[in-house]
């Protein structure tokens, strides 16, 4: 008894000590919120990531891929069970965009996305992050008469406005090519590289397209009609650019734009443009080929990685203009199956369920972890690497403690004395201390954690203060992927902080109550 | 009031000569090092005490009196010799044995008082219950243990001053607290180390008559250590150190 009641005394009379804590309290203050905002940026950029990516991807070595997609999610199901929520084919291969600013003309080198609209979105949040609402809720890759969202929201938060948006679609191109006509009729009439080269492309591929299109059919479960047949010129047509598209394509806003020193978006290229896009066929050496297609929206993942990386495309186009479709059959060919898990499977155990059943010398199937390996596994680190460092300082502030608790001890002697004097054991004059100790770190780790939630809650407060105060940005949208900085608080990692705070302390007042309780009874009482 | 002392065993107020001594010394040697010397502070010492006897143990500085007062409360262990209490002797028990008996059976002043400074007036005459009793123990016997508490103070006259911290209370008055810390846990034996040596005559003489008022009327066993003769001519039994041996047994009984 006597031990928690000199404990609550001299938590309430010992100022000094009190301020050995304040160290604690920083410290566990410091982890609570860089432990919250580091899980938040991970998460938020897992969840990204995973947003992007299926959960899982079996794809083939080869570009050229494997025959028959039916086929294989026939087996893939067969394989994965219940496990398996959706699948959907893709052709991905590297590819070059070219599109022209100003007459010149500029080209990057992308991954290059055949896609079924149809199911796509199953697979992953495919959707959400195209610029067209329409689009968001089904993907048609036709051209749009306007309508695009020119807020640049992430996650329902607006972020700067993009004026550019505004008469995206059919009305930018009716314009544009009414500006192409002027400036035709003004030079007196020779035809721009671009309509030469539309002519030339349009005369090579004609007769297969004509041939494929009864097959054409979108592999999966995707509905037998070809959304795309309207809007893609005939044989023998000469085709109305004011009021036809080619066949439309998505690609990342990092390709089309790029953003200036105000943070503006500025486009190069808007839904309604023409581009080139130039890859490889599938036969073997393959071949170049090149197409026109339209912009119809753009796609944006907010993950420059992939912004600047990705262009979609109908599956079925690509797999026609690369050959992939046997010409006596009409089976085609996919490089890729996006898989969707059904909530709750084991991602990794499905994984390796799906690797046993099929030859890993002819496919690969990783997980969407795999895939983001590093990046993921460096996130982890950079948690793991500030953990050891913040605890060090909540370390540092153990040794203070340790230097108070001395100093208490001697202040203390004769006290000691006393209570021994008055029957009180070795051990009883221990565990005042390590009580007291023990009361500390709860006292500096609860105000640590009371703090570090405040300024968790109150995080984004706190960075517009600082931004209004310095006239600074602190965190630059243009460069993390988030307007808001994310935090999460886990109760696990809060009680670990906590834990190992108190146990600090605790730690750090076993060696002065050791000595308290070694005093001799007659010198402690004889102690000035 | 005495009956606030019934828990404790009364000893037999007639004192018969031949009844065994509560406690006893026999033979208690103690040396100090200090450096490379050696002080030898008692050199077999011979004490005893009857139930309810006043021994007042006198000599000079440094004669070792305090030091046998230590030995014989097991604030510290002779080199050579035993101390009995009751019949059994104590010195040589485990650690925590003789912790419970200075806890239970022995209460202690000192010449400076000792009291707990965080604690006020009626924490401090509780001290030794908090000492015995656990959070839940106490928590079951806390206001019968405050009743027994402010009882003891009132006796003393600080019915006034419960809780005041030992700093707001005058020299007298933290040496009353000390005797009630001391009497609370209803000891059989009281030792007093110089109790009146910091206290001006007037609160000294108050402090001697309350001691000889637990030695009378309760019948407390009391060994008292002190320097100035007139405060050990209250005792039935002077014991006189000189050097660290015993020099003179002296029973005066002036005031019977």
């Amino acid at each position: 008894m006597y031990k928690l009641l000199l404990c609550c005394r001299y938590l309430r009379t010992r100022w000094i000590a009190l301020a050995s804590v304040i160290s604690v309290t920083l410290g566990v203050a410091t982890m609570v919120v860089v432990n919250a905002v580091m899980a938040g940026f991970s998460h938020e950029m897992q969840s990204r990531i995973h947003g992007i990516l299926s959960d899982l991807v079996f794809e083939s070595h080869s570009l050229s891929g494997f025959q028959d997609p039916d086929w294989h999610m026939q087996e893939i199901r067969r394989a994965g069970g219940d496990s398996i929520a959706g699948m959907t084919p893709t052709v991905a291969v590297p590819a070059m965009l070219s599109f022209q600013v100003r007459g010149q003309w500029i080209t990057r080198q992308v991954m290059f996305i055949g896609i079924d609209a149809a199911t796509h979105a199953s697979v992953s949040d495919f959707d959400e992050f195209l610029q067209h609402p329409s689009n968001r809720k089904q993907l048609t890759f036709e051209l749009h008469e306007g309508g695009y969202d020119t807020g640049g929201s992430i996650d329902g938060v607006a972020g700067p406005l993009r004026p550019a948006l505004e008469d995206a679609g059919w009305p930018h191109r009716r314009r544009r090519v009414e500006q192409e006509r002027l400036w035709r009729d003004k030079q007196g009439g020779p035809v721009r590289p671009l309509d030469r080269q539309v002519d030339a492309v349009l005369a090579a591929t004609s007769p297969a397209r004509a041939d494929d299109e009864p097959e054409a059919t979108p592999a999966g479960d995707a509905p037998p009609a070809d959304p795309f047949k309207a809007a893609r010129p005939q044989e023998g047509h000469t085709m109305d650019p004011a009021r036809e598209q080619f066949t439309g394509i998505v690609p990342g806003i990092g390709l089309a734009s790029f953003r200036d020193g105000t943070g503006t978006d500025r486009f190069l290229v808007l839904p309604g443009d023409d581009v080139k896009v130039t890859f490889p066929t599938a036969g073997t050496p393959p071949k170049a080929v090149s197409d026109t297609f339209t912009v119809v929206d753009f796609y944006e993942s907010k993950m420059s990685e992939y912004d600047s990386n990705f262009v979609f495309v109908p599956i079925d186009s690509l797999q026609r203009l690369r050959g992939m479709i046997e010409p006596e059959s009409g089976v085609a060919s996919v490089n890729s199956i996006q898989i969707k898990l059904a909530a709750g499977a084991d991602l990794d155990e499905v994984r390796d369920r799906l690797r046993k059943a099929f030859p890993p010398e002819l496919y690969a199937v990783s997980s969407w972890r795999d895939k983001q390996g590093p990046l993921l596994s460096a996130v982890d680190m950079e948690m793991a690497v500030l953990n050891i460092l913040l605890f060090l300082i909540v370390a540092v502030a153990g040794f203070g403690i340790l230097a108070i608790f001395f100093m208490i001890v001697v202040e203390k002697t004769r006290d000691i004395g006393i209570l021994k004097a008055i029957g009180a054991g070795s051990s009883g004059i221990a565990g005042i201390f390590l009580g007291y100790g023990l009361a500390l770190g709860l006292v500096g780790g609860g105000a640590g954690l009371a703090l570090g939630l405040a300024i968790t809650w109150n995080i984004n407060r706190i960075r517009q203060a600082v931004e209004w105060c310095t006239g600074e940005r602190v965190f630059d949208p243009s460069i993390y992927y988030f307007f808001d900085i994310p935090t999460i608080i886990d109760p696990f990692t809060i009680s670990w902080i906590i834990t190992g705070a108190v146990g600090i302390a605790v730690a750090s007042s076993v060696l002065p109550a050791m000595r308290a309780a070694r005093l001799h009874p007659v010198e402690a009482l004889r102690h000035e | 009031m005495s009956s606030l002392l019934d828990a404790r065993p009364r000893g037999d107020i007639a004192r018969p000569a031949a009844a065994e001594p509560l406690l006893s010394g026999r033979g208690l040697r103690k040396r100090y090092r200090s450096g490379s010397t050696i002080l030898e502070v008692l050199r077999g010492v011979d004490l005893e005490v009857s139930p309810g006897e006043f021994v007042a143990v006198v000599g000079q500085s440094g004669s070792g009196k305090s030091t046998l007062l230590h030995l014989l409360g097991l604030l510290d262990a002779p080199d050579s010799g035993s101390v009995h209490l009751g019949g059994r002797r104590i010195d040589n028990l485990p650690v925590s044995a003789r912790d419970t008996i200075r806890n239970r059976e022995i209460g202690m002043v000192f010449q400076s008082y000792h009291l707990l400074p965080e604690l006020d007036a009626v924490e401090n005459v509780l001290a030794p219950l908090y000492v015995r009793h656990g959070v839940i123990e106490w928590l079951r016997r806390r206001a019968e243990a405050r009743r027994k508490a402010v009882g003891l103070l009132e006796r003393f006259g600080l019915g006034g001053r419960l809780h005041h911290r030992p700093r707001q209370l005058s020299g007298g008055e933290m040496q009353r607290v000390a005797i009630a810390r001391a009497l609370v846990a209803g000891p059989r034996l009281l030792l007093a180390d110089e109790p009146t040596g910091n206290l001006d005559a007037e609160s000294g003489a108050g402090i001697l008559e309350a001691l000889v008022e637990l030695n009378r009327a309760d019948g407390l066993s009391i060994v008292m250590v002190t320097h100035d003769p007139v405060v050990a001519a209250r005792a039935d039994t002077i014991v006189r150190l000189s050097a660290g041996c015993h020099a003179a047994h002296v029973s005066p009984r002036v005031h019977e």
